[in-house]
């Protein structure tokens, strides 16, 4: 056996692995290096080891703004992947229908979120806020920046408002890429209404809803920029989700050991979930198969 | 099991059409017996799907009315006609095990559970797929699916027809043929009435008792396979059927003679025409044969080239600047000393207008 070693492709790998440790690695290490270290200033740093991690993990103000999080990110996709897909499946499917709905949905998808934070934090204001104003004038109790209920469903409806498009849109490619065939065939079938969305178009839509609960979750798990300007994490804490926690401990306290530790733990979380959504989804329908 | 009846039907994708250009199915009337195999054969959009949809009840036509069995069933929905129809590309319910796929129809009709398991059984076992039933219908080949598919519309024990809009396109040459016996095969079990939809006129010719030729929108011609070689009632169709084609000679005709450039041919019968009409002669590559020497009706030519396709050979020849195809029978050798042309007089098609004159019909 006579093997010729020629290594010269791994030059090909360079420009990627230049790329991604300027773009990824390089960020990251600084913050593993807070993370498991601790400084006084004056570019001094001290051997912490495992102390900051263990004092985030067992703090109770990590906990709080965690189950903040995990309730937040539920409760967005339980109603935005849900109702993108009610409305893909009645947008119209040809016509001049089409290219309005497709421009309408996509409005707000396109607008920046500190922009959608101040237009919702107007839109909800009682004194001169459009929304505040008529349910105050309606005679209903709503006050955002006071009551806690007020301030989580502003959030969500403002979420929701954002982003269900993308869902939307998401299953509506998803739906149209259906063949024609797989509707005759169904009525040939004599498949009920429910049985060709259980049958036909769920499975056929599967691959754009793994990718609308994926992208979901990540944002709405990241989320900051909205709930700062809406809410600014108030009522007292009840809006402070992870990284408006995080930001307030880094810069806010200049913590920036605790807030290394914690800005890993949070990238791990993220990293483990979408792991185990896309792991379930993509074997979902695998057993009994070939 | 139904015959079926298309009473003056024709349609026009155009809300309101005028003229024969607007339809894309011309006015037919026919009646389709039960229990034969049809197959509905002619090029990429000439109307075939169309009025398979038709049939099937996914389109309404826009003039004329379907009858199975003398009932009305024109604007019944496609599940109240107890169609089944196996589409280009195998649709099988991806989630559902083989055994579902199967099942689906007679549960969406809320028969029992022993009935469906009876019924899946005997259909598997006819389809040859009881080893698959527990499997995902997803992981199967295209073969199988499309099996599936036709399982789907064999499982209701009330089907009037059913219908296959070109099965076999996604299917693996080397199952084609397979695919096709077992059809063949299974057509001779359940005797239903069967429409098979195809560009493939090998297909065409060994699957149906009874081939559909359309042309343009038009049903050009009905018959058996043997008629359709022998007597084709359209240029189109001496063209479509055969490999080569029928070959078509413009000429004049006068009596029983037939000048093409200025050769004669002579012709089985007499004729007379309008002189405004388009004459041709139409002759099978299988009814010419070349020889050395001139015989008796025999027309000069000239070979330009020869093709060897294996079990014969195919002549080109050059007949006062027209081709003539002939096929030359294995074991023949021809050159280029082979000069004289003849055909087989009782094989000859007279065609005025693209249409086939019948013989006698004139004299």
């Amino acid at each position: 056996m006579n093997k010729t070693w020629n290594n010269k492709a791994w030059w090909m790998v360079l420009p990627v692995v230049l790329l991604v440790a300027f773009s990824a690695v390089i960020p990251l290490m600084t913050v593993v290096n807070y993370a498991f270290q601790d400084t006084f200033g004056g570019n001094q740093f001290f051997w912490a080891g495992l102390d900051w991690f263990e004092e985030i993990l067992t703090s109770e103000r990590f906990h709080n703004a965690l189950g903040r999080q995990f309730m937040f990110s539920g409760i967005i996709l339980a109603i935005e992947i849900p109702l993108g897909i009610f409305i893909a499946m009645n947008m119209p499917k040809k016509g001049w229908g089409v290219p309005v709905c497709l421009v309408l949905m996509s409005l707000p998808l396109l607008i920046p979120f500190n922009v959608v934070g101040t237009i919702w934090q107007v839109f909800g204001r009682v004194d001169i806020g459009l929304l505040g104003a008529a349910m105050a004038g309606m005679g209903i109790d709503y006050n955002f920046t006071q009551n806690i209920t007020d301030a989580w469903i502003t959030l969500i409806v403002m979420d929701v408002w954002h982003w269900t498009s993308l869902v939307a849109l998401l299953c509506y490619a998803g739906l149209q890429s259906i063949p024609e065939a797989y509707y005759q065939a169904a009525r040939i079938d004599g498949a009920s209404a429910w049985s060709v969305f259980r049958y036909i178009q769920l499975p056929k839509m599967r691959g754009v809803l793994l990718i609308a609960v994926l992208l979901r979750f990540m944002d709405s798990f990241m989320i900051y920029t909205e709930p700062f300007v809406v809410t600014g994490g108030g009522p007292g804490n009840a809006t402070t989700f992870l990284s408006i926690d995080l930001v307030q401990m880094a810069i806010g306290q200049f913590d920036l050991g605790p807030a290394a530790a914690f800005s890993l733990i949070y990238f791990l979380i993220i990293l483990l979930l979408s792991w185990i959504f896309y792991t379930v989804m993509t074997n979902m329908d695998k057993e009994n198969g070939r | 099991m139904a015959e079926i009846h298309l009473k003056n039907l024709a349609h026009s994708y155009y809300p309101n059409p005028k003229g024969d250009g607007d339809y894309a199915l011309k006015k037919i009337d026919h009646v389709w017996e039960d229990g034969k195999a049809y197959a509905l054969l002619g090029s990429s959009g000439c109307g075939k799907t169309t009025l398979l949809n038709i049939i099937s009840g996914l389109l309404h036509p826009s003039d004329g009315q379907v009858l199975f069995d003398g009932v009305d069933v024109t604007d019944l929905p496609t599940e109240e006609r107890h169609i089944a129809q196996v589409f280009q590309f195998p649709v099988v319910y991806d989630t559902m095990t083989v055994y579902d796929n199967l099942a689906f129809p007679l549960r969406n009709r809320g028969r029992s559970e022993d009935l469906v398991k009876e019924r899946v059984m005997h259909i598997a076992e006819m389809l040859e797929m009881t080893d698959v039933l527990k499997f995902k219908a997803r992981g199967l080949t295209a073969d199988a699916k499309q099996k599936i598919s036709l399982g789907r519309g064999l499982v209701r024990e009330n089907v009037a027809a059913i219908l296959f809009d070109e099965p076999l396109t996604v299917i693996d040459p080397h199952l084609k043929w397979l695919l096709r016996m077992q059809l063949k095969a299974l057509h001779h079990r359940v005797n239903n009435t069967m429409i098979y939809v195809t560009h493939d006129q090998t297909e065409a010719l060994t699957f149906a008792d009874q081939v559909v030729m359309m042309y343009d929108g038009y049903v050009v011609q009905i018959g058996t396979p043997q008629e359709l070689f022998e007597r084709p009632a359209h240029t189109f169709v001496g063209y479509f059927i055969g490999s080569p084609g029928m070959n078509i000679l413009p000429t004049h005709i006068d009596g029983n003679l037939a000048k093409i450039n200025g050769l004669s041919v002579s012709l089985p019968d007499s004729y007379k025409f309008d002189a405004d009409k388009k004459i041709e002669l139409g002759i099978r590559p299988e009814f010419c044969s070349l020889s050395r020497e001139e015989g008796l009706d025999s027309i000069p030519v000239s070979i330009k080239r020869i093709e060897d396709i294996g079990r014969h050979k195919i002549a080109r020849a050059d007949l006062a600047g027209q081709e003539v195809n002939v096929i030359v029978p294995e074991g023949i050798s021809i050159t280029d000393e082979h000069t004289h042309l003849s055909f087989d007089a009782s094989q000859i098609n007279v065609y005025s207008n693209d249409w086939l004159v019948e013989r006698g019909a004139q004299s």
